[in-house]
């Protein structure tokens, strides 16, 4: 590891943990009572004597985050190859795209959650919703900014539909795939917590945003911060991986991989 | 087999009303060298790409083993001005790309690539990717990659344009070199005129917009031709007659026909 890549790592780490100890110490010294501002020890250890029921719920959150990013990476790709081969369907379809992705999820989530009868099936909806926008319209401008030349040069060398989408358009448009996929993950948990708000805390499965509603309604100011803890870890692991991800696929040949 | 190219009065105007080419006729021999020279927009680049088959003509016909352009089935290969790689692969695969899209299986593609590389001198950077190249290794492998499915046409739009003089000279040497091993009728856009007299046999001076022929020379230097050429008399002539015609074109004076 070079220093620069130490760096990387070791700033952003000791900012927050400072900024962690700083949160300690106001709260220490000021005497805030929990009720208002937890310190961070005692979110760790609500977060540790509430492990098992968290648990449950975060995997329940991220199970409805990954389902709506899979989708939304497949609808949005499929759709954009579509688009990209017929002008007609654009010009049809993407005011449908575009009116899904200004209209607030807030205001779509009640809608949905009376249409559809499962609960799990509706908040996989909603971060669909949320999150396919990104990789729709990057992955479109991605597959109309191939290198013209090589166009034509396939053109010369009679590629066939099918040999130029695998020869040039898709890898022209993976590096904007991926900057969709970045945008579009952190969106998936957006969508994922929001919409279970919206559902309200009701039934047998459920995610961190009803364990954080749970917990207002009993003023468990704690146990709200244990549980947002979690939902913003796990957007940071999810940027974490698709930085990883953007690396592996591009890092090479990308300008954006070379330091 | 090297291909005869034909214009017979040719018109081309784009969808945006630029006039590009006006009443070109000419005729390229099979295995000849031609150079295209003239200033700006005066349509070189057109010409190319009617050959290609990638543009059509308004008027006329264009003609490639005597069927059109565009339905000649001639083995043509292009080389642009940029190098025009596909940067997320390594520089074999580039080479490799024509023979891939004719449907030859990866190993077999590979291995020709490997020998396309090794006629430019570059066996050593085939796992190399594009960016990882100089401006002259770019080329050399995109050269490679035109030669590779031994074409019956070869057309280059001012391919050494961006390169500095040394390595410019240096990869006209072995273009000649790999034109002469192929037995294809090479077409060559330039700016240069000592470029174009160093390379063709013929030197066809063009003038515009709307492109014309304005001079059809004769470059009679055989081959294989050689550095120390450059400083010989007979070539410095041809070039002075090369240059007024070329200047003429630039005033629009009239056209000088041989």
């Amino acid at each position: 590891m070079t220093g620069s890549q130490r760096a990387s790592w070791i700033v952003p780490s000791a900012a927050g943990i400072a900024a962690l100890l700083a949160w300690e110490a106001v709260v220490r010294l000021r005497g805030i009572p929990p009720y208002v501002l937890p310190s961070p020890s005692l979110i760790a250890q609500t977060l540790w004597s509430n492990l098992d029921s968290l648990l449950v719920s975060w995997l329940y959150t991220v199970k409805i985050t990954f389902g709506a990013l899979l989708l939304a990476l497949a609808g949005g790709v499929l759709l954009a190859c579509a688009f990209a081969l017929s002008r007609t369907l654009e010009l049809a379809l993407f005011p449908f795209a575009i009116a899904l992705q200004v209209t607030p999820i807030v205001a779509i989530a009640p809608l949905i959650l009376i249409y559809v009868d499962s609960t799990t099936a509706s908040l996989l909806i909603c971060a669909f919703i949320v999150a396919f926008f990104p990789v729709l319209s990057n992955t479109l401008i991605g597959l109309r900014s191939a290198d013209p030349n090589l166009q034509d040069l396939l053109t010369l060398y009679g590629a066939s539909r099918w040999q130029r989408l695998r020869w040039l358009l898709a890898p022209s448009a993976l590096p904007y795939l991926i900057a969709g996929l970045k945008i579009s993950g952190g969106l998936a948990l957006i969508g994922a917590v929001v919409a279970e708000f919206a559902a309200g805390a009701a039934g047998r499965e459920t995610g961190l945003a009803s364990r954080i509603l749970e917990a207002s309604f009993r003023t468990e100011i704690p146990k709200m911060y244990a549980a947002l803890t979690l939902v913003a870890l796990t957007g940071v692991a999810i940027y974490l991986a698709s930085n990883a991800l953007s690396r592996a696929l591009l890092g090479r040949w990308h300008p954006s991989g070379r330091n | 087999m090297p291909a005869t190219i034909e214009f017979a009065q040719v018109d081309k105007r784009f969808d945006n009303g630029v006039e590009a080419l006006r009443a070109l006729s000419v005729a390229i021999a099979p295995g000849q060298f031609v150079s295209l020279l003239g200033p700006s927009g005066c349509g070189k680049s057109t010409v190319l790409r009617l050959i290609a088959g990638l543009e059509q003509p308004t008027a006329g016909q264009v003609r490639v083993d005597s069927r059109p352009a565009q339905a000649s089935g001639a083995a043509m290969s292009y080389v642009f001005q940029e190098p025009t790689l596909m940067p997320w692969a390594s520089v074999l695969d580039n080479v490799a790309l024509p023979l891939r899209i004719q449907g030859m299986a990866r190993r077999p593609a590979r291995d020709q690539a490997a020998e396309a590389l090794a006629a430019v001198g570059l066996a050593d950077r085939a796992a190399a990717y594009p960016a990882e190249l100089s401006g002259g290794m770019k080329m050399r492998a995109s050269l490679a990659r035109a030669l590779i499915t031994r074409p019956a046409v070869l057309l280059l739009d001012e391919p050494f344009a961006a390169l500095d003089e040394i390595t410019r000279h240096r990869l006209n040497d072995e273009l000649l070199a790999l034109w002469g091993e192929q037995a294809s009728t090479a077409v060559f856009v330039t700016h240069s005129v000592f470029e174009a007299v160093y390379l063709s046999q013929r030197v066809l001076v063009m003038g515009g917009p709307p492109g014309r022929l304005f001079a059809d020379l004769p470059v009679a230097l055989g081959y294989p031709r050689a550095p120390p050429l450059r400083l010989q008399p007979q070539f410095t002539q041809v070039c002075r007659s090369v240059t007024e015609a070329l200047q003429l074109a630039e005033t629009g004076a009239g056209s000088v026909q041989p």
